[in-house]
């Protein structure tokens, strides 16, 4: 990475920023981390909650398998440490969408240690996120404000639901890495099933911790780990969109290379970004009772973990977004970045490769990452949605492969099939959109149009791009469904080129 | 019909199953009894007269079928710090005044399961926090027992001490308690019956309202040593709802009492004879140390050397605990809420003022304090290595004696009030039991004898994880030996 | 480690407990009545000793993924001080 992208230009000189992120993933269960209450999205408030979940006396919390399987599969995933023992920890604090007074958490023993994750950047290039930990942790209740204006109503549904929180090394240099950060996280977990990245629905958000240091000194702290080469840093707390991770860190950055360059330090806080105003705000009510009192949870024990099950687990993951991208180029010939954009959303790669087979693998690329992709866009859809079976693209590649029709006719038989007017060739053949081969049919149109345009004619040996209106007449006057090929072969033999 | 209150669970259950009275008889007898004593004892914080005689009807119907459980048709008090359906459960506390459980703790429908009958529930410390029964929000619970010296009002010991109280006073059967530093030992003691905690994981904590959730466990006090086997059976189990629950089988231990001693190991730990231990504790000591020697025990000298530790190592580890497992009574779901407040902050905070008492909130803030950022390493990890060092005192000992002898606390029934002054004193009640919680051990309290001013002495058995067999054993060698038979000079 | 009237305000602000002012002063010199006594833990030799944080020497239980409980509002609101259309109320929280 190039040192001018990271670079911030300030009124006293030149900044980096640094930031590590925080990602909250919801794990795709059935049931709760410590209940067995349903995880959902819908239900009507306080439907989903079990007394263990509101905390009632006596109520002891047992640990959902499901869930720790999910956060192996995760840290296999992010190609992290698995720890076979590890512990739950009580995060204590008040607040009324918080039923026990704790969050069950990993402080000290989390379920899985150090990784990495390589990241592809917006121009091709890879950086590298270490990956610090990954803990299991309850979520939290919801509080409703805008349903009185003096009171606040709790629903507890989400109360208890698994989170994995995922910390990263502050190896992330600017909003574009860490937006890519996040989608590379988010595509990874979505890969594993284990959480559906649903940010809409708050499924994944991200806690973006921001600090500013001066040119240099983030190569300083990379040499020596020393953190003092970095500057103060403040989290943005839930942050639920790609947009707003990017707007979030350009204002906070600016914010607190404003601050020092007017002479001022930055406080350690917890901030939250308002999209409306655009701008990051303190959250000091929080902060000033922030010491959590961690200790080991007395009602639960050491979570051990037997390696032949994380082996097993292992055995039996899916291709990873990494694997497939590599797989793609060395199978298909694609370049990296078709194959990038490919893996960006797995049923995108599985639509890719089921329509792929046989076909000019790049030609399918194409259509699938353009055509196919803005029209599902339009709709608001993604790969999972589609409408459209994989086979009818083959069949699109095959008739274009086979010269039955032009590529730009293609275009016009793709809207018919979108439009649910049947398979390429039923199109093909019920609007007539066959592209003429025959080349007599071809010679005679040439022929006319030469004798028309005598000068036009005799010019083009002199200026051969004239071509190009050459070939827009005979495609004009055959309908658009003369072989270009064909036509410029002709053309050329006919013109003495 | 009211002899019939003075029967053993044992010879309780056995009328009942020979049809000799029924458990309504049974039933009304221990109601009549509680509603002439509660008042002065206050034993009882709710009386449950229409559920208890329900379920007795149920029972008889089911003992005239000839069928029925362990417990079938005995009525029982039951502490309030288990979570009954449908009644009122308030651990002692403001903060839980008018809390009525949508649900069962595992003990009390394992009860339910044999057949018991509810009586009501009995009064205790707040939250299990006292050794006096004096911080309960409903009154201090009297001991039967008064000395021969004065008229003065007794402690029946904390914090089951409704527990004690209703069971040395013939207000039920046998009665559950709970035990976290010496709850269920320390009372039994006070007042003349028995008491066991047995190993940690035993007993389901599942609905059971939580002081310190690595030190807390259920077990029953009981008029015999028998008795406790009996109600101790019921209430264990393995409960996949409590992830501490140990998935073993639970023996009937009955069949251990009355077995001969004969070639067991007594250990007794030099470093329970602390500064200060009356002379009464301490020939009561010897007297059972005798006994078991008669029995044909083997006495061994044994050292625990970290036991002076095991008070303020349990000063940090159980305020800890609860400090975070009391978090939850903040007036927003369920509990006492402050009708007066400037703030959310300030509603927590006055809601918890109000509905905590003083020495709940001494604790909460011994507890916050160890735990917070600064102090955890050198209060609270502490604390736990320390309490690592007390079991490995006794895992040194086991392979040298099946038992451990000691007395069960270090002096008799105190006056109500004598040591509220100073809660460090009120603290010392627990020295000798603290050490088996820290542990995970059991232990048992049974009456040796009466003091000089004739009030109930107890011993202490500790033996084994999971060996409350010998325990039983060792107990009941004990029980034979002491012929306890004295019971209080009604006053009340 | 001696505590003073500002610690136990801190520390009673942390455990949520309402102290009147006057309390502060007494509560400190309880607490470190209680904490002197606590010191003595410093004369055992703790070195290399792992924390025992519980008494059960086995590890954790795991329960399977299956929807077993919810859908019980009326047993989760009913000791609820303030309650309506299903949510538990309380005073406006202001972030």
């Amino acid at each position: 990475m190039s040192d001018n992208k990271t670079l911030i230009k300030g009124r006293t000189g030149d900044w980096e920023i640094v930031m590590g992120l925080e990602i909250h993933a919801q794990v795709a269960s059935k049931a709760k981390l410590f209940s067995g209450a349903a995880v959902g999205f819908g239900a009507g408030p306080n439907e989903q909650v079990s007394l263990v979940d509101a905390g009632f006396p006596g109520m002891l919390p047992t640990l959902n398998k499901h869930c720790v399987e999910q956060a192996v599969k995760s840290g296999l995933g992010l190609k992290a440490q698995i720890n076979l023992k590890s512990q739950f920890d009580r995060k204590n604090y008040f607040y009324p969408d918080l039923p026990t007074g704790y969050q069950i958490s990993q402080l000290y023993h989390p379920i899985v240690g150090e990784g990495v994750v390589e990241v592809e950047a917006e121009d091709g290039s890879f950086f590298n996120v270490g990956i610090e930990r990954l803990h299991l942790e309850q979520d939290a209740g919801k509080l409703i404000h805008d349903l009185s204006p003096t009171e606040s109503y709790v629903d507890l549904n989400r109360a208890g639901t698994a989170l994995m929180e995922i910390v990263s090394r502050p190896d992330i240099r600017t909003p574009e890495e860490a937006v890519a950060y996040v989608k590379k996280i988010r595509t990874i977990l979505i890969y594993l099933g284990t959480c559906d990245g649903d940010m809409d629905k708050g499924n994944l958000r991200a806690d973006v911790n921001v600090s500013v240091c001066r040119a240099g000194n983030y190569a300083k702290f990379k040499e020596t780990g020393d953190f003092g080469f970095l500057g103060t840093r403040c989290e943005i707390k839930n942050v639920n969109s790609f947009r707003f991770i990017s707007q979030a860190i350009n204002y906070e950055a600016r914010r607190q290379i404003e601050i020092l360059e007017d002479g001022g330090s930055i406080i350690q806080e917890t901030r939250l970004y308002d999209p409306t105003a655009g701008e990051t705000r303190s959250m000091r009510s929080k902060e000033e009772a922030m010491d959590y009192r961690y200790f080991p949870d007395p009602d639960l024990l050491p979570l051990e973990l037997e390696q032949a099950w994380i082996d097993e687990i292992k055995a039996n993951l899916p291709e990873l977004p990494d694997e497939k991208r590599r797989r793609l180029m060395a199978d298909y010939g694609l370049s990296q970045y078709d194959a990038v954009v490919l893996i960006s959303e797995q049923a995108k790669a599985d639509y890719f490769e089921a329509a792929a087979k046989g076909r000019d693998a790049k030609l399918v690329s194409n259509w699938v990452t353009n055509e196919v992709s803005a029209r599902l866009a339009a709709d608001g859809k993604d790969f999972s949605e589609n409408p459209l079976p994989a086979a009818h693209v083959a069949q699109l590649v095959e008739l274009i492969e086979t010269n039955v029709i032009s590529s730009k006719i293609a275009k016009e038989v793709f809207d018919y099939v979108w439009n649910g007017e049947g398979s390429p060739a039923e199109v093909v053949e019920k609007h007539g959109l066959k592209q003429v081969t025959d080349t007599g049919a071809i010679e005679k149109a040439v022929d006319d149009i030469i004798a028309a345009n005598p000068d036009k004619a005799a010019a083009v040996a002199e200026k051969p791009q004239a071509l190009g209106w050459f070939v827009g007449q005979v495609m004009k006057a055959t309908g658009g469904k003369a072989n270009p090929a064909a036509v410029n072969d002709i053309l050329k033999s006919k013109l003495g080129l | 019909m009211s002899d019939l209150t003075k029967l053993t669970l044992k010879d309780a259950v056995d009328g009942l199953k020979a049809k000799t009275f029924t458990s309504e008889e049974l039933t009304r007898a221990f109601l009549t009894n509680i509603e002439a004593s509660n008042p002065a004892l206050n034993a009882y914080v709710e009386v449950t007269a229409d559920k208890a005689l329900e379920q007795a009807r149920a029972s008889d119907a089911r003992l005239a079928k000839g069928e029925g459980g362990a417990l079938e048709g005995a009525p029982l008090g039951i502490k309030d710090l288990f979570c009954t359906e449908g009644v009122q459960t308030t651990a002692g506390s403001n903060m839980l005044r008018g809390f009525v459980p949508p649900y069962e703790s595992t003990v009390t429908a394992n009860l339910w399961r044999d057949g018991a009958v509810m009586l009501g529930k009995l009064n205790m410390d707040e939250f299990a926090m006292g050794s006096a029964n004096e911080t309960s929000a409903f009154g201090p619970v009297k001991n039967p027992w008064k000395a021969k010296s004065s008229d003065a009002e007794l402690t029946p010991g904390g914090s089951s001490g409704g527990s004690a109280s209703a069971v040395a006073s013939d207000l039920c059967l046998a009665a559950t308690a709970s035990d976290t530093g010496g709850s269920i030992r320390q009372p039994a003691a006070f007042t003349g019956t028995v008491g066991i905690k047995p190993t940690y994981g035993r007993a389901s904590r599942f609905g059971m309202v939580a002081f310190a959730s690595s030190l807390d466990q259920a077990g029953p006090i009981t008029k015999t040593v028998t008795d406790a086997a009996i109600l101790l059976k019921s209430m264990c189990s393995f409960d996949a709802k409590d992830s501490t629950s140990l998935d073993i089988p639970t023996p009937d231990w009955t069949q251990s009492v009355g077995q001969s001693v004969k070639g067991l190991r007594i250990g007794v730990p030099a470093e329970y004879l602390i500064d200060g231990m009356s002379e009464e504790i301490k020939a009561l000591w010897q007297q059972g140390v005798a006994w078991l020697k008669a029995a044909g025990c083997e006495i061994v000298e044994i050292s625990l050397p970290h036991t002076k530790y095991a008070l303020p190592a349990y000063y940090i580890v159980a305020p800890a605990e609860a400090s975070s497992n009391l978090a939850r009574y903040d007036g927003m779901r369920f509990g006492h809420r402050a009708e007066e407040f400037s703030s959310l902050d300030d509603l927590y905070a006055a809601s918890r003022a109000e509905g905590f008492g003083k020495e709940v909130q001494r604790r909460l803030t011994i507890g916050t304090y160890v735990l917070s950022a600064g102090f955890y390493d050198a209060y609270y990890v502490k604390a736990l290595k320390v309490r690592r060092r007390i079991a490995e005192d006794f895992d040194k000992v086991w392979g040298s004696v099946d038992a451990i002898l000691t007395p069960s606390t270090p002096t008799a029934a105190f006056k109500l009030g004598d040591k509220q002054i100073d809660p460090l004193t009120m603290y010392l009640n627990d020295v000798f039991t603290v050490t088996t919680n820290l542990a995970g051990l059991p232990g048992i309290s049974v009456p040796a004898g009466l003091s000089s001013d004739g009030l109930p002495l107890g011993l202490q058995v500790i033996g084994k994880a999971l060996d409350e067999a010998t325990v039983f054993q060792v107990a009941a060698a004990l029980e034979d030996s002491a012929g306890f038979v004295a019971k209080p000079a009604k006053w009340w | 480690m001696a505590i003073d009237a500002a610690t136990v305000r801190k520390v009673a602000h942390l455990a949520r407990i309402k102290t009147p002012e006057d309390r502060l002063e007494p509560l400190a010199q309880e607490l470190n009545g209680i904490l002197n006594w606590i010191e003595q833990l410093n004369e055992v030799d703790v070195q290399g000793v792992e924390p025992m944080t519980s008494n059960v020497a086995q590890p954790l239980r795991l329960r399977e993924d299956v929807v077993t409980d919810g859908a019980k509002v009326d047993a989760v609101l009913s000791n609820a001080p303030k309650s309506a259309d299903g949510f538990f109320v309380v005073p406006k929280v202001v972030d």
